[in-house]
């Protein structure tokens, strides 16, 4: 042991920031910052007695029935008119008619009063414009495929139902809180969910047929 | 003229570096299935990456042309029967933090030109393995 006192050399570091320049571009290349986006769906519960459930009655003016058929054709069945073909934009423009029912037309769904209330910790919130208010909750959209539809029709025209539902939420943020509906928080939002409440139905896809 | 002190370069430069093997996540699982993800606009995001479980729908990718070129879904690291789902899924819920467990999401990458029939039977065993929660994942169309 020298107890004189040696001066250590430092040690030279220059080369550090080299170093770390190297390892940095590494996990800059390797990272992979994609956030996954896509379409939100909710499935309904799974079925118990699929044979004992009778299916519930539906008015004919509550259902619009969207199949999109082999050829990725969108066939639309509402109310009594005979079915017809149409687009995906028609389709969300014809989905947001049908949900609100602006115009009260007699071949939409009917509206009703409803309470829309929204209990957080004991404490209700209503819409500004009141806790009683017409909707159109009794109607139903029903997503109907066949096997052989291809996956991008399908996603297209989910895309536009959900899509029609965002739209018209937006609106009624617009009409009720003044600001667009992601701009709301999150009581606000579940209002304007519970106004339109999505109904979209996805029936088993057909078996047979074109 | 005064040399610029860089002794704090390799301080700074850790500190960037350590934030990026934080954030980095290795790919954990080998996608065998080629799939082109449709496109959308005004998609959500994922919030928690951790309660999310991925099925891929498509057809085995070239060096896996041995499972044919129909459609083929991959659980994990390896290709799965419909069937398979339902535990799979199970599983993967068991394997989760509780926290996550409440709010797991089933992503599904499906590509583009899959029949919707495999598809359909998939979401049938996800509704009977009880995720409801799904995501059909996608990119953002970009606007020209």
């Amino acid at each position: 042991m020298g107890k004189s006192k040696r001066k250590v050399p430092g040690i030279n570091a220059s080369s550090t920031a080299d170093i770390s320049f190297i390892l940095l571009i590494f996990f800059l290349v390797v990272t992979s910052m994609n956030s996954s986006t896509g379409l939100n769906v909710r499935l309904p519960e799974p079925p118990e007695d699929e044979e004992l459930q009778d299916p519930p009655k539906i008015k004919k003016r509550n259902s619009l029935i969207v199949l999109v058929n082999m050829e990725n054709e969108i066939m639309i069945t509402q109310g009594e008119k005979p079915p017809y073909q149409i687009d995906v934009d028609e389709l969300r423009q014809l989905a947001k008619e049908f949900i609100s029912n602006d115009e009260n037309r007699v071949d939409y769904p009917e509206k009703h009063a409803e309470d829309i209330v929204f209990e957080d910790k004991g404490v209700e919130h209503v819409l500004p414009s009141g806790r009683q208010q017409m909707v159109t909750s009794k109607h139903v959209i029903s997503l109907q495929t066949h096997r052989g539809t291809n996956y991008n029709t399908y996603f297209e025209v989910s895309q536009a139902l959900y899509g029609a539902y965002d739209e018209l939420r937006d609106e009624l943020a617009k009409k009720e809180f003044g600001k667009p509906y992601k701009n709301l928080d999150e009581v606000q939002q579940m209002l304007c969910r519970l106004y339109y409440k999505t109904m979209i139905s996805e029936a088993e896809p057909h078996k047979i047929g074109g | 003229m005064p040399e610029l002190n860089t002794s704090s370069l390799p301080d700074l430069i850790f500190s960037i570096l350590f934030f990026f093997m934080i954030v980095t996540s290795m790919r954990e699982e080998e996608v065998k299935i080629e799939y082109k993800l449709p496109q959308g606009t005004n998609l959500s995001k994922i919030e928690r990456k951790t309660a999310v479980v991925n099925i891929y729908v498509g057809s085995p990718s070239k060096q896996y042309a041995q499972y044919g070129t129909g459609s083929r879904i991959q659980l994990n690291d390896r290709f799965a029967e419909v069937k398979e789902v339902r535990s799979f899924v199970e599983n993967e819920r068991n394997n989760m933090r509780q926290a996550d467990q409440a709010v797991m999401k089933v992503a599904l990458k499906v590509d583009q030109n899959v029949q919707m029939g495999i598809l359909t039977d998939v979401k049938m065993e996800l509704r009977h393995a009880r995720a409801l929660s799904l995501m059909y994942s996608a990119d953002e169309r970009n606007k020209q």
